[in-house]
């Protein structure tokens, strides 16, 4: 019985090592809880937040007019990140949606001397575009999905500034514009760009959860060769995975520019690595294979919110910002970590 | 899983012989291009082969070239760094404030800092068990806010005589930032070869989980590789600062982490770990230098320039790739 005992537990460890679920009754209660701890931990840490600004900070943080900010500001973000979900739980990675952002903030200024169609639709295909030859690159090619879109973020950030002339050219979406009614009008008391990036949300939960792609995605970030094995077309999925980010990072970049009335160049630098972090910090798995999308839009409100805090802070300087947000993202990794048995090694 | 040597393969003389040798430029493709490149610049732009140009390229590759042999361990364990840049911020931001002291106080404390970055990246990778990226990111963030908290976000002229030769003096001609980038090199490769370290990371990245059955010390090696990764970046970091004579946290290594992934990947170390190649990161990172320069100088403006190294990126991967198919 002990000699059992001590079997069971050997190999519970190494089954660790392979994350695959436990062989213990009782340790796989413990990994269920661990699991959902670690997919729920974002909300709980949300929540102190919210209510946490709310007692420190009063009316000046829990007003409808504050979240509305934090809503506006954070809607770009969860167009991409909603992309970065899918792709990352597909078992890739996107680095170029901040370029791409940037790309179609300029081409919708551009175009939009051609009418509001051609601003909107313009920055679409050139980014539908660029996502579809870094889907091909990694799934035909069978190239590393970080180095593709590594080199789609420079050529992307090349494209935006060729076009706005080496950055010297701003393009201006003229006042009377429908196109600039996508970010600045407001439905319903709440910012249009809002309502995009609800719906798109919706969406993608239907998608991500109630269809076969969906299921495909997961299957895919679980296992590439299992899902091949099944006869799954991995390939074209794939490639769907990557046209569709950089179309939602486009068109985060036209709502961008509409709101802005102009087409800048450098938007957008670093905006992949915000993604990711969000992404993760919902609980989805970098080695994919698992990870949801509500989880994901909590992780985009905690940083709206944390920005907006450490903004009541007035005295706070930008730099303590960065340090505060970066040793947050490590904060909440190793908990994390921490709480989800699926630890290599 | 090595590629045949050339002359074998033009010995069998059939099909295969063929994709030996593709596979043979495939692997090598990092070096093909640049010598492409050499030849291209020698008929094509106007005073390349000057002693001039030759020192001008090789001054501006150093900071990549030493955060990309950091880099290139850390792929190797299957890794990413992406702090580097911020480490070099904060390298170059301590420097102006314990220079009263002497350079030789101020350098080995800016070291110190940059080890010190690693440790948390190796830490937070070895034991906590947080992947790579995330784990990094944390500090990339981070890391240039406390930089410019130390630097209280100004731009710092140093007026240091120590450092300023460091920077800018030449021994036999070739400037010493380029002497230490070479020692560096000559270092971290014969670590790679010819020491029991060198085996371990890139075992570690072949197969963790066998490394960990097989006894390795998995984790002290790791902690090990992203602190020499965050000793280089801080190095990089004071030889910039050097070079400039003033310490800017706000753009000291501003995006080096991708230039110097590109520099690694290119050479022919793959994503995927289990490989160093420190001779092919070197000639990766002159290879992005080249390209920049070569573009510059045909009067393509910085953004054409920036879509034609995304290019030539994409090609060098694709080439590798054919190697593993084949």
């Amino acid at each position: 019985m002990s000699a059992d005992r001590l079997v069971g537990e050997e190999q519970g460890v190494v089954v660790d090592t392979t994350g695959s679920g436990g062989v213990d009754h009782r340790a796989g209660r413990r990994e269920q809880v661990a699991g959902l701890l670690q997919r729920g931990a974002v909300f709980l840490v949300l929540a102190v937040a919210v209510v946490g600004g709310s007692v420190a900070f009063g009316s000046s943080f829990a007003s409808v007019e504050n979240f509305r900010n934090i809503a506006i500001s954070s809607s770009f973000l969860t167009l991409i990140a909603i992309g970065m979900t899918f792709v990352i739980i597909g078992g890739g990675i996107d680095l170029s949606v901040g370029s791409l952002l940037a790309l179609a903030g300029v081409l919708a200024a551009y175009g939009s001397r051609q009418g509001s169609l051609v601003a909107i639709l313009l920055p679409l295909a050139a980014c539908g575009a660029i996502g579809l030859v870094n889907g091909l690159l990694i799934a035909r090619a069978q190239m590393a999905p970080f180095i593709v879109t590594l080199a789609a973020l420079l050529f992307a950030r090349g494209a935006a500034f060729a076009v706005s002339d080496e950055g010297n050219t701003t393009y201006l979406i003229e006042p009377g514009r429908a196109v600039t009614g996508l970010g600045q009008g407001t439905v319903l008391g709440l910012g249009v760009p809002v309502l995009f990036a609800l719906a798109a949300f919706l969406i993608g939960l239907v998608v991500l959860n109630r269809t076969s792609y969906g299921q495909a995605v997961f299957a895919i970030g679980g296992s590439e060769d299992a899902a091949q094995l099944m006869g799954l077309p991995v390939a074209r999925i794939k490639v769907l995975l990557y046209v569709a980010s950089a179309m939602l990072a486009g068109f985060a970049g036209v709502l961008v520019a509409a709101r802005s009335s102009s087409g800048l160049p450098t938007l957008g630098a670093g905006l992949e690595l915000e993604a990711i972090a969000a992404v993760v910090i919902g609980g989805t798995l970098l080695s994919g294979g698992a990870g949801s999308l509500t989880g994901t839009l909590a992780g985009v409100l905690l940083l709206g919110v944390i920005q907006n805090l450490i903004n009541q802070v007035g005295t706070l300087s930008s730099y303590y910002q960065q340090v505060v947000s970066g040793a947050f993202l490590i904060m909440v990794v190793v908990v994390q970590t921490y709480l989800s048995r699926r630890r290599r090694l | 899983m090595r590629a045949a040597p050339m002359g074998e393969a033009i010995l069998t003389g059939s099909l295969s012989a063929r994709r030996d040798l593709l596979a043979w430029v495939g692997d090598r493709g990092v070096y093909v291009a640049l010598v492409l490149l050499v030849a291209f610049n020698l008929v094509f732009t106007a005073n390349f082969a000057t002693v001039g140009n030759l020192r001008l390229q090789l001054i501006q590759v150093v900071p990549v070239a030493i955060v990309a042999l950091g880099m290139a361990l850390v792929i190797g364990t299957e890794g990413i760094d992406l702090s580097v840049g911020s480490t070099m911020a904060i390298a170059a931001a301590l420097l102006p404030l314990y220079l009263g002291y002497g350079p030789w106080v101020a350098i080995p404390i800016a070291l110190l800092a940059g080890g010190l970055v690693g440790l948390v990246n190796g830490g937070l990778v070895a034991f906590v068990g947080v992947q790579p990226i995330v784990a990094t990111l944390g500090l990339l963030v981070a890391g240039r806010g406390i930089a410019l908290v130390f630097a209280q976000g100004r731009l710092t002229e140093l007026f240091d005589p120590t450092l300023t030769a460091i920077g800018t003096d030449r021994i036999a001609g070739i400037p010493i930032t380029v002497l230490v980038a070479a020692a560096v090199a000559g270092v971290v490769g014969l670590v790679v070869r010819r020491t029991t370290f060198g085996r371990r990371v890139v075992a570690i990245g072949g197969n963790r989980g066998a490394s960990v059955l097989a006894g390795l010390p998995v984790r002290r090696t790791l902690v090990v590789v992203y602190v020499v990764s965050g000793l280089l970046a801080a190095l990089a970091g004071i030889l910039d600062t050097a070079r400039l004579s003033a310490a800017d946290p706000s753009f000291v290594g501003l995006l080096i982490e991708l230039s110097a992934i590109t520099a690694v990947v290119v050479g022919g170390t793959p994503l995927s770990g289990g490989r160093v190649r420190i001779l092919g990161t070197l000639a990766g990172a002159l290879l992005m230098q080249l390209i920049s320069a070569t573009l510059i100088k045909h009067d393509l403006p910085d953004s054409t320039a920036r879509m034609i190294a995304a290019a030539i990126i994409v090609a060098a991967v694709y080439l590798q790739r054919t190697r593993v198919a084949a």
